[in-house]
């Protein structure tokens, strides 16, 4: 089962490494994880989805907050939650029809963000599954580039993460 | 007032109450040394920065306050290392302080530039590289309150030599550490309490299994007046024994891998467990599947992390354990289950006829016997630390600890090369306290330079080496599990009585039971350090033995002797 889990860390230098360095020493994979500040100054926000059963998500919350640095954990794997992945993925236009490419554009609310001479990249963003959906119809037109972001959630409804607990 | 970042490392330490602190000078560290000089601090000059490490740790274990260890950088911190790894697994305070290149120079692989706060991350409760001459008093304050409150352990301090270097106006702070979402001390929940007082009222087979959470609670009165209320048997860890009194009647032993027949039967019987700041470590359990099956487990601990990771506990409760036990008492009525008790106590005269007393009677000196006989002769009034292996199995199962404190040895990790450094720091703590060092023919050579340590700094602990010619638990399980085949295990040791006499200090040996008392009594009244060299059987396992993952009453047996040694005055 996988499990969203979002972490407010300190910011501070090496809290990256102590994060990481705790799923790879008590055996836990990384499917995604992403990193970035929240509206709070010197507070950071981490999303990082792991598949595994619950007593074991119970275990890995228990050890994040192990970590001097880390302030709040919550688990979104159970909570109605807005989960978004951003794609950019550069698919080749020539030795196709450019229209065909472009319906699938349209089809799928994805945006173009560059063309170049060979080539156009989009934007997709949504849902994991949905990004996996787009890029699974765009991979017989040619990607040549993708890189994506990483799943990042926030719970719906009015309850609010807060570093201060 | 104006101080350099090395004057403010000493200043910390000061106002931190430390009085001696176990090092190696070099260059990334000078400074602090020079420092050094002008402070009421006793440094102890060891001769490999691990002896410092685990003669830091032996200091913390006897005294309960923080051990600290100081290193220079690259080689002198990463032999650090195993020392604090080793007070990472069993939860030892430690500080260490360590030397670091010119931050200007961090990342271009300068002359003993080693990442050493990176190295130990996943080895410590906590670790911090240091840059800047204003970061050092906040830094070490934190260091000290993370490493001796919650759940303590060991703290690195990486420090920069341009940081040591440096001046600043300085003053102490005598302000509290807060840290934003550290939680050191935590109470125990309500809900969490009457579900635990709903299963003790239940259980008619209740059995405490108390760990090292008691003694560094300070739980041992709150313990033996838990105990007594509910009238359940205590069964110990490696690391717990002293919690609670061996001469109690509710004492039934050691748990576990080498714990006795009776005390692993009986946890298979149990209808309750009450763990007690213990984490159900593998040694302790055997296998999961099979463990406890009729027990419901209560588990009370300071790590919100211990709770469930082995085994599922029906009722949880994450507080400081003396606390927990005084709301506890407040909550119970006395009980009574003698039938148990009777019961237990029956499986103990099924194997009343001790191993110790079943010995064959081949003139051989028995380290069992050995270890029997120090405990006798020093009242079990003594700290003993000892290694890791068979010596370390048998002084847990003869030397009959009654005192927190008492007991000084690697569990988690399982450290060879601790005892003698981990003895030298507890008579450092304690110098009016007996110390003994109970140690392998092994173990001892690894550490063993720190005998010059002993010799410099006239410290007087006496090492009692089992010295079986093998390393023999490893030759143990090579009896057991790999037909003998002694790959790598028999060992040729120097002279200990001349290795003794070479570092100015007494080296005694024996080689028959008759012997032990008058050397043991000698090593006692000598002034310095002595080394005794107990030459003892070569081929001598422990029992009984749970072989690694299999069920706990799944106990290999010391084999029926055909003939019996005189052990008629042997108290058991």
């Amino acid at each position: 089962m996988q499990h969203t889990l979002v972490v407010l860390v300190e910011d501070k230098p090496g809290v990256l490494n102590r994060v990481a360095s705790l799923f790879r020493r008590r055996v836990f994979n990384i499917e995604s994880l992403s990193v970035g500040h929240t509206a709070e100054p010197g507070i950071s926000r981490m999303t990082i989805v792991i598949d595994s059963d619950q007593v074991s998500a119970e275990r890995v919350i228990a050890y994040l907050y192990k970590l001097v640095n880390v302030l709040q954990v919550e688990d979104l794997g159970s909570v109605p939650a807005v989960m978004r992945d951003l794609a950019l993925v550069k698919v080749a236009v020539a030795g196709h029809d450019r229209a065909t490419l472009l319906r699938v554009v349209d089809e799928t609310r994805a945006h173009i963000v560059d063309t170049g001479e060979q080539t156009m990249t989009l934007e997709i963003t949504g849902e994991p599954p949905h990004v996996d959906a787009v890029i699974a119809r765009l991979e017989p037109l040619g990607i040549i580039e993708m890189v994506r972001s990483g799943q990042v959630a926030m719970r719906r409804g009015d309850t609010a993460l807060s570093a201060a607990g | 007032m104006q101080r350099t970042g090395a004057q403010i490392i000493w200043e910390c330490l000061v106002h931190e109450g430390v009085r001696t602190v176990f090092g190696y000078p070099g260059g990334a560290i000078l400074p602090a040394y020079d420092a050094m000089l002008d402070y009421p601090v006793r440094h102890v000059l060891v001769r490999h920065e691990q002896g410092a490490a685990h003669m830091a740790d032996g200091f913390a274990r006897a005294s309960g306050e923080v051990g600290v260890a100081i290193a220079t950088s690259g080689p002198g911190a990463t032999n650090l290392v195993t020392g604090i790894a080793t007070a990472q697994m069993d939860s030892s305070p430690l500080v260490c302080i360590t030397g670091q290149v010119p931050s200007k120079l961090i990342g271009y692989d300068a002359f003993q530039e080693t990442d050493i706060s990176g190295i130990t991350l996943p080895i410590t409760k906590h670790s911090y590289l240091v840059t800047r001459v204003d970061e050092i008093m906040p830094t070490i304050k934190e260091a000290f309150y993370l490493a001796k409150s919650g759940r303590p352990g060991p703290v690195l301090v990486d420090i920069t030599k341009d940081a040591q270097q440096a001046s600043t106006d300085w003053a102490w702070n005598d302000a509290p550490v807060k840290l934003r979402a550290y939680q050191a001390h935590r109470i125990p929940a309500k809900s969490d309490m009457s579900k635990a007082i709903e299963l003790i009222k239940a259980a008619r087979k209740p059995l405490i299994l108390a760990g090292q959470g008691v003694i560094q609670s300070n739980a041992m009165k709150e313990l033996r007046a838990f105990a007594e209320m509910i009238d359940a048997p205590v069964a110990l860890t490696l690391l717990g024994l002293g919690g609670f009194p061996a001469s109690h009647a509710l004492n039934i032993g050691m748990m576990g891998m080498h714990g006795e027949a009776w005390v692993n039967h009986a946890i298979q019987e149990a209808d309750l467990l009450l763990a007690l700041g213990m984490r159900f470590d593998d040694r302790v359990t055997g296998n999961l599947k099979t463990y406890a099956p009729h027990a419901k487990k209560i588990h009370i601990d300071i790590d919100p992390s211990e709770i469930n990771k082995n085994v599922r506990a029906d009722a949880a409760i994450v507080a400081d354990l003396r606390e927990t036990l005084r709301e506890l008492l407040d909550m119970l009525e006395p009980s009574n289950h003698g039938p148990w008790l009777k019961y237990i106590a029956s499986m103990k005269g099924d194997t009343a006829v001790r191993d110790i007393q079943r010995l064959p009677d081949n003139g051989h000196l028995y380290a069992a016997h050995v270890i029997n006989d120090i405990w006798r002769l020093t009242g079990g009034n003594a700290i003993i630390a000892t290694d890791v292996g068979q010596h370390q199995m048998w002084e847990a199962q003869y030397y009959h600890h009654n005192d927190p404190r008492t007991l000084i040895t690697s569990g988690g990790l399982g450290t060879m090369g601790f005892g003698l450094p981990a003895a030298i720091g507890a008579k450092l703590a304690k110098p009016d306290a007996e110390v003994w060092a109970i140690v392998g023919d092994g173990g001892f050579q690894m550490t063993q330079p720190e005998l010059s340590t002993a010799a410099q700094e006239g410290v007087k602990v006496n090492v009692a080496i089992i010295n079986n010619g093998y390393l023999g638990m490893v030759r143990q399980w090579q009896e057991f599990f790999y037909e003998r085949r002694y790959a790598a295990t028999p060992l040729r040791s120097p002279d200990f009585v001349k290795l003794a006499e070479a570092h100015g200090l007494v080296g005694l040996r024996a080689e028959k039971r008759p012997e032990v008392d008058a050397i043991v009594d000698r090593a006692r009244q000598a002034e310095g350090t002595v080394v005794i060299d107990f030459r003892v059987e070569q081929e001598d396992s422990v029992y009984p033995m749970v072989p690694a993952g299999a069920d706990l009453d799944a106990m290999i047996r010391r084999p029926e002797p055909s003939v019996l040694v005189e052990t008629a005055d042997d108290p058991i």
